[in-house]
Order: C-alpha cells, then sequence, then structure tokens
C-alpha cells in the first residue's frame, strides 16, 4: 500500500494556475523524483503536501489518513520528515543536541522542566548521526559544519521523527556534484533501510536517474510525464521541454 | 456637535507633528533598520534649538521660517555625529544592542540639554501673527494649527518627491526592500546611511521647531514623543511613509477626542488601537512581511553549561553574599537587597528573551502586575507577606497567559513593540485609576511582617528567592522545554518540522518570565514600603534590557551578572554625580561598541579563545 497518495491537487495565485489536477502516489522505501523546469509548480505542489500551503482542491492521503490542508507541525506529528532548500537546523545546540530534540519531540517529552536533556536519548542520537557519517562531529557546534555535512545533519533530524515520508525539496542546492551523488545515495540506503517513501525535487538530472526509482515530470502545473529514468529519457514531451538536451545538468 | 469640528482640526494638527517626527524614524528604520530609541531627543533638541534660534532672531514671518529652517540643518548635522560616532559601529549588531546603543544616545542627551540649557522649560514667546484666529463654522480656530495640518501632507508630498523622483530617493527605496542587494550592486552604504539619517534627524527637528508656538521646549519630550511615534510607526507599517501619514492622521483624532470623551483612558485608547490593528494586521496597515536577513548577524553560539572554574566562582560569590550582612552597614545592605530583586528582573526577561528570541521593552509591565497585586491585596484583605510573595507571581503569570495569546504569533520588533504598549497600558491604568491604585501616591503602608522587618532578615530572604529563581529557570533551560523553547529561536521552521508547537513554546515562555518578574516587583515593594506608577515606566523596562544586554543574552550568568554591574553602577552613578545619566549612557554606549556579546559573553569568549565554540 501506498505511503502517500495525492489526488487531484490543485493550486492558482491570482488568476494563475500553479498546480491543476496532480494524482501521484509512493510506495515504502520508494524514491519517487519531481522534476519539471523552473516554475513548473514543483514547489507549489511540494508544499501542499508538506503542509506550507493550503490547496485549493484534491486531497493528500498519508497512510490512508487525509492530511488535507493542515499546518507543517500536525503534518510532522503524522509522520512526515522535511529536509528544507536552505538547510535550517538548530544553531545553538551541538550535532547531537539537534538529533536529541528530534527525538524528544517525536517521544512527547518536550514538556518536561526538571530532568535535563544532557544524556537523554544520546545512544538513539549516536546511532542516527553514524547511519549519516556524522559521528565524529557530534560534539561539534552546528555554526562551523560544512555544507554538506549540515545537509547531512538534517537527514538525520528528519530520521529521528521515524517518518513514513520524508520530503526532500532540492537537497542537494549548492553542493559539489561528487557530494550530491553521495548524499542521494544516503537517502537512498536509508530510505531502502527503514522503509522509508521519498518525495524530492532536483534540478540535477544526474542525481535523478542515478537515484529515483520513478520520476514525475512537471510543466506548468500538470504532470506530463511518469515513470523510471528509461522512459522518462526517451518521452518525447520531456525531452521538448528540456530543449532537447537530455540528462544534462539544468537549473542553472 | 459643535465641539465635533474644532476637535477634528486639533486631531489633524497633533497629527502633523507626530507625522515629522514618525516619518523620519520609518525612513531610518527602512533603510537602516534600526529602531532609533534617540529619535524622540533629537526632536527636543529641535525643540531647544528652535527656541535658541528663533528667539534671537526678529520676530516677522520670514525670520520664523528661517529660524525653522536653520533648526532642521542644525539637527540634520547632529543627526550625522550621531551615526558616524554611533550608529555606524553597531549595524552589524544585534538588533537589541543597536536599540541599546540609542538609549544609551537618549540618556547623554538629556544630560547634555539639561547642562545646556537648565531644567525650566522653555516657551516661544508668541509674536502677534502666530496668534492669529480663523473663523471655520462658527468656532474661531487658530491659524498656526491650520498651518500644522497643512504641513504634514506638504511634507509627505516633498518627500514622496525625493523618493520616487530621485536617484537618492530610488537608492533609499531599494535599500528599504533589499539592503544586501543594494550593497552588492555596488551602492556606498556608509553615505546612502548617513544622509538617511541626516534626513531622519532633520525630519524631528522640524516637528521639534514646530511643536514649539504650541508648547515649551522642556525636558520631557524625548520619552513621551518616542512612544507616540513608535505606536505610529508600528500602526503604519515599519518602514512606509504612507502607512506613519495614516497612522498619524488615525492616532492624532483619536487623541483629539479621546481627551474629550474619555478622558481617563487617553492612553489606554492608543495603545489599544495599535493592539487591534496589530493582532488583525501583523505587519501594520500599510507594512509588508520584513524580508529574513541574508547575512546572519551574529550566530549564536552553541550554549554548553558553565566550566567548573565559573560554578566555584558563583559558589564563592554566593557565599559572600550570604555572610554580607554580617560585614556591610544598613545602607549597602539595601543596595544588596535591590541587587536581589534586579537579578530576578534580569534572569526573567534573559528567559524569554534569550532563549525565547522574545525581546520585551515593557517588562516592567509584569513587575508592577506583582507588585500591585500583593499591595491590593494587602489593602483589600490585608494579606500578609507570604500570600502577597505567592499571589504576585499568579497573577502576573495569568496577566502574561491573557497577553501572550494575541502577541506569540507577531514577530521580532512589533512583537517588543506590542510589550511596550501593553506595559504603557499597565502604567495609565495604574496612573489614571486613582481609586483603586492611588494614582500618583501609589499604594502605601506595605512592609514585611516583624519577623522578616529587620534588614538582614529581608536581605536574606530576598537573596533566597533570588537564587531559587535563577536555578529553577536555569533547571528548565536545560531540561527539554528549554531546548525546545530554543529550538523555536533558532529555527521556527525546523521546529515545526519536527513536530514542535512554537507558539505555545513561546506563550509558556512567556508565562514564566511574567511571573516571575512579578515576584521581583512585590519583593520590591515590601522592601520599600510602597508601589508607585513609575515602577512601570518606559524607564524601569529598559533598566531590565539594560542588565540583560550588559551581561549577554547567551549564558545563563549573563543576565545576573548583568544585574549586579548595573545596580552597583547606578548605586555609584547616582551618589558621586549629577550628571550620572550621562556617564551611564556614556558607558552603555561604549560597552555596546565595545562587546556586541555582553561583558558574560565577552569574558567566555576571552576564556574560550584558540578552542572551537
Amino acid at each position: 500500500m501506498s505511503v502517500l497518495v495525492v489526488q487531484g491537487l490543485s493550486k492558482s495565485f491570482g488568476g494563475v494556475r500553479a498546480v491543476g489536477d496532480v494524482s501521484f502516489a509512493v510506495a515504502p522505501g520508494e524514491m519517487l523524483a519531481l522534476i519539471g523546469p523552473n516554475g513548473a509548480g514543483k514547489s507549489t505542489l511540494f508544499n501542499m503536501v508538506g503542509g506550507q500551503l493550503v490547496p485549493d482542491a484534491g486531497s493528500v492521503l498519508l497512510g490512508g489518513v487525509p492530511i488535507t490542508g493542515l499546518g507543517p507541525r500536525a503534518i510532522a506529528r503524522h509522520g512526515v520528515g522535511r529536509t528544507f532548500q536552505i538547510t535550517a537546523t538548530f544553531g545553538s545546540m551541538t550535532v547531537r543536541e539537534n538529533v536529541q530534540m528530534a527525538l524528544l519531540s517525536h517521544k512527547g517529552e518536550v514538556w518536561s522542566f526538571w530532568r535535563p536533556v544532557a544524556g537523554r536519548h544520546a545512544a538513539e542520537a549516536d546511532a542516527l548521526l553514524a547511519g549519516v557519517g556524522l559521528a565524529a562531529q557530534a560534539e561539534r557546534a552546528t555554526g562551523v559544519l560544512a555544507y554538506g555535512d549540515l545537509k547531512r545533519l538534517e537527514l538525520a533530524i528528519a530520521l529521528g521523527n521515524e517518518p513514513r515520508l520524508l520530503l526532500m525539496d532540492e537537497p542537494t542546492a549548492g553542493m559539489a556534484p561528487a557530494e550530491r551523488v553521495a548524499l542521494m545515495q544516503l537517502t537512498r540506503r536509508l530510505a531502502t533501510e527503514r522503509g522509508v517513501a521519498v518525495l524530492f525535487t532536483e534540478h540535477d538530472m544526474d542525481v535523478v536517474f542515478d537515484v529515483s526509482d520513478r520520476i514525475l515530470v512537471l510543466n506548468r502545473g500538470t504532470l506530463i510525464a511518469e515513470g523510471d529514468g528509461a522512459s522518462i529519457r526517451a518521452n518525447p514531451a520531456v525531452r521538448e521541454i528540456y530543449l532537447g538536451t537530455g540528462a544534462t545538468s539544468g537549473g542553472h | 456637535m459643535d465641539s465635533i469640528v474644532p476637535q477634528l482640526l486639533t486631531g489633524l494638527a497633533g497629527a502633523s507633528s507626530l507625522f515629522l517626527v514618525a516619518s523620519g524614524l520609518t525612513i531610518i528604520f527602512g533603510v537602516t533598520r534600526i529602531v532609533n530609541f534617540s529619535h524622540g531627543s533629537l526632536m527636543m533638541l529641535g525643540a531647544y534649538i528652535g527656541w535658541s534660534i528663533i528667539t534671537r532672531l526678529p520676530r516677522e514671518p520670514e525670520w520664523f521660517v528661517l529660524g525653522i529652517l536653520l533648526t532642521v540643518l542644525a539637527t540634520a548635522l547632529i543627526g550625522v555625529v550621531l551615526e558616524v560616532a554611533v550608529l555606524r559601529r553597531v549595524y552589524r549588531a544585534p538588533e537589541l544592542f543597536q536599540l541599546l546603543a540609542t538609549f544609551g544616545v537618549v540618556l547623554v542627551l538629556q544630560d547634555v540639554t539639561l547642562w545646556i540649557w537648565g531644567a525650566v522649560e522653555l516657551p516661544l514667546p508668541r509674536p502677534r501673527w502666530l496668534r492669529g484666529f480663523v473663523e471655520i463654522m462658527g468656532n474661531r480656530f487658530p491659524a498656526y494649527d491650520l498651518f500644522l495640518i497643512l504641513v504634514g501632507p506638504v511634507v509627505l508630498g516633498l518627500l514622496w518627491l525625493l523618493m520616487n523622483r530621485t536617484r537618492w530617493g530610488t537608492l533609499v527605496r531599494a535599500a528599504t526592500l533589499d539592503r544586501e542587494m543594494v550593497a552588492a550592486l555596488g551602492v556606498n552604504q556608509r553615505t546612502l546611511f548617513t544622509s538617511v539619517f541626516a534626513l531622519g534627524a532633520g525630519l524631528a527637528g522640524l516637528g521639534g521647531a514646530l511643536s514649539l508656538p504650541n508648547a515649551s521646549a522642556n525636558l520631557n519630550i524625548d520619552l513621551s514623543v518616542i512612544t507616540d511615534a513608535f505606536v505610529v510607526v508600528v500602526v503604519g507599517g515599519l518602514g512606509s511613509l504612507t502607512g506613519a501619514f495614516l497612522a498619524s492622521l488615525l492616532i492624532g483624532v483619536i487623541q483629539a477626542f479621546g481627551i474629550v470623551l474619555v478622558p481617563k483612558i487617553t492612553l489606554v485608547l492608543i495603545f489599544l488601537v495599535m493592539a487591534v490593528v496589530l493582532v488583525f494586521r501583523p505587519n501594520g496597515l500599510l507594512g509588508r512581511p520584513q524580508a529574513e536577513a541574508r547575512e546572519a548577524t551574529v550566530a549564536a553560539p552553541v550554549v554548553r553549561a558553565a566550566p567548573r572554574e565559573l560554578r566555584l566562582l558563583g559558589a564563592l560569590a554566593l557565599l559572600v553574599a550570604a555572610v554580607a550582612p554580617f560585614v556591610v552597614g544598613d545602607y549597602y545592605l539595601t543596595v544588596l537587597t535591590d541587587a536581589c530583586v534586579a537579578v530576578i528582573f534580569a534572569t526573567s526577561l534573559h528567559f524569554m528573551m534569550g532563549p525565547g528570541g522574545m525581546a520585551s521593552f515593557g517588562h516592567a509591565a509584569w513587575f508592577g502586575i506583582g507588585a500591585y497585586a500583593a499591595g491590593l491585596l494587602m489593602q483589600w484583605l490585608g494579606a500578609p507577606m507570604p500570600v502577597g510573595l505567592l499571589a504576585a507571581p499568579l497573577a502576573a503569570g495569568i496577566v502574561a497567559a491573557l497577553f501572550g495569546w494575541f502577541v506569540v504569533r507577531l514577530s521580532g520588533v512589533y512583537l517588543s513593540m506590542l510589550t511596550l504598549a501593553f506595559a504603557q497600558i499597565v502604567w495609565a491604568v495604574s496612573f489614571q485609576w486613582v481609586e483603586v491604585t492611588g494614582g500618583d501616591n501609589g499604594l502605601l503602608g506595605l512592609w514585611p511582617p516583624d519577623w522578616a522587618r529587620s534588614p538582614r532578615v529581608f536581605y536574606w530572604i530576598a537573596l533566597a528567592l533570588a537564587v531559587a529563581v535563577a536555578l529553577l529557570l536555569r533547571r528548565a533551560l536545560y531540561a527539554p522545554y528549554g531546548y525546545a523553547l530554543r529550538a523555536a529561536r533558532d529555527s521556527a521552521t525546523r521546529a515545526r518540522a519536527i513536530g514542535l508547537d512554537v507558539a505555545r513554546l513561546r506563550m509558556v515562555a512567556l508565562v514564566i518570565a511574567g511571573a516571575a518578574c512579578g515576584l521581583s516587583g512585590a519583593l520590591f515593594s515590601y522592601g520599600k514600603g510602597g508601589i508607585f506608577p513609575t515602577y512601570i515606566s518606559i524607564p524601569h523596562s529598559v533598566e531590565a534590557l539594560l542588565m540583560v544586554l550588559l551581561g549577554g543574552l547567551q549564558t545563563v550568568a549573563g543576565p545576573i551578572i548583568g544585574a549586579l554591574v548595573y545596580t552597583g553602577l547606578a548605586d555609584i552613578l547616582v551618589r558621586s554625580t549629577d550628571l550620572w545619566r550621562l556617564v551611564l549612557g556614556a558607558v552603555i554606549v561604549l560597552l555596546v561598541t565595545a562587546f556586541p556579546e555582553g561583558i558574560a559573553g565577552a569574558a567566555r569568549r576571552l576564556w574560550l579563545r584558540g578552542r572551537e565554540a
């Protein structure tokens, strides 16, 4: 059964239809890439699933439960993890404390005013950090991390919520090409291990074809193609919007 | 019905004066992102300088106009000096340090003005042509007020032309929208900022000089004007000139009618209007949501528990404090008791401001509510001190919860402004509701019970409460709640994405801070034997800010050190010099420019030098 089912999602801004009647589903452990030229409606679609925007029409089901129009916090509570295009972490905490915070929130232990955080769920946090290759940096301040490491920290924070679905908005933006593939292969591995469904947007076609199970192509707010890497590469409509350049790094 | 037209005209004249000051404030804020507390002082200087110039000139209208223009130039020049000497050094500092620096300027300018012009207020002798009346619908209306009514729209028009028809204006508008981008395009920020500040200061000077014929040059202008100007700028939307104009019309007219219809609650009325506007339009009438600064100013360092050496030092200090009554005399015991109250006052503000990220310009409100709760209970029910000390935090906490319900959604400067507004409401109630609060005379006869009346015992009680509050707040900050609160401050987006309820976290922080502060208010009142509206005044709120910022936001020890340093400094200054404001203001400005992370923060940096944060 699908983790995420999106049906007939639409959103207009003023008279402009940003997303029109988009439907798709993501299965557990599946990596679904959402691609399309600038202005195709990727971010709008993404933000409707993540709770930042309220759709005009359509529904979003998570594990069969409707989450349409809920706020980001409620959606997080339903088991959706997120990473952001511009990394968002807690700058006044160490790397480990960032993950501890996510664990505390997930376990509903936030409203406690007495017992110090210090050792709480430290082992679990370290395990998550080890999973993303940050074990050695656990004691460091978040502010001194390299950009690629921040992205990996975000992933560990998101996983602290034990999500069923991971939403990643341009996860590799601002990273060097070699780092990009490494980060997404890490995500791929974690998704498979934990059975987490991943929906991500991405401009780098190398990354998209390398790690995704399935690709959705959005243009002018509507879904124009859906399929695996080979079929998308061969799709004439897709080739046309990418000006026949095929699989090159777009978006620059 | 008769009084409607003249009242309306009076309101419009008042609106013009408000607009002159507010327009300068809003332009300066738009470009430099600095909330200039000293803007009221510039207007005050405008009034004094205007008085000095105009009284030396012949009394014909053309000389009056010349005098006004000279005043505008003089204040603009003072603005340039201020910008170059102080503000330029704090543009990169956190918002609140900028505010603190400008408040230091307020103190300095107040003493400088007192020193030059003396304490007596200076009315402008009005020549015959200034005393003329115009008949409007059967009412005699002062011609000068009609002239003032025209000045507002004319200045708005001129500013519009300046902003929309000159290259300089285009740069100012661009910088208001996106400062970093303008810098990236190679515009000389220094000249731009200096000239913007000069323009703003000149407008304040114009407002001050034009207010002379109807009022006088006096030393109260600075703080009374800055509160009104804040309200106008916030209601209009920070950075919006047209918004400031509309808001000054609104506020001016409400003020004029309020004085006639509901004289008792005029002050409350103004701030209620502001609160209502902000609840429905969180960015003011015409304001836009503020763009998030792209370059982080100073990234918050990681909060870690204090090193062992510091804890030992703290324990030692506590020991010294505990045995102090055996060593020092009664006078110093009072100072030490005040210091204990200050520690609670400052740590409670730090709780919501540091980890909570909510700066309060009106922390004295909770202090006053706690004090009056204890005082009224004593007066009505004869409640003894222990009951009063229990009721104070309870009352302040409950009011904080009601207040918090509609402000925690607001961001940054707007939230700070609402705290200021709320404190002014509480102040107005305590001042104007004479039947209950005793008004200016205060509530008297609030003494500790016999067993606690000796200064020594009372000091120990204060010390115990201060230590208890500081330790409890610290405990909460290192517990999951404190981390979650800090998480919400560091990144609200990320906090929500991991399922944290940001609004509720902040609300609870406000309640805790309010309750703790209420305790300090009651404690202070029992020590002094009375409660007065001055406990809730703006300067008292600013004192709390000073203590916290002096000590530094990033450490739990910060507000404690800040409270002690501030209490000691103020005590020494008040006793040793008449110009204590000047010295205190100068010290603040120096500290802020030299240690933008506070005393404790700077010590911490020195301590950690060479190691990674």
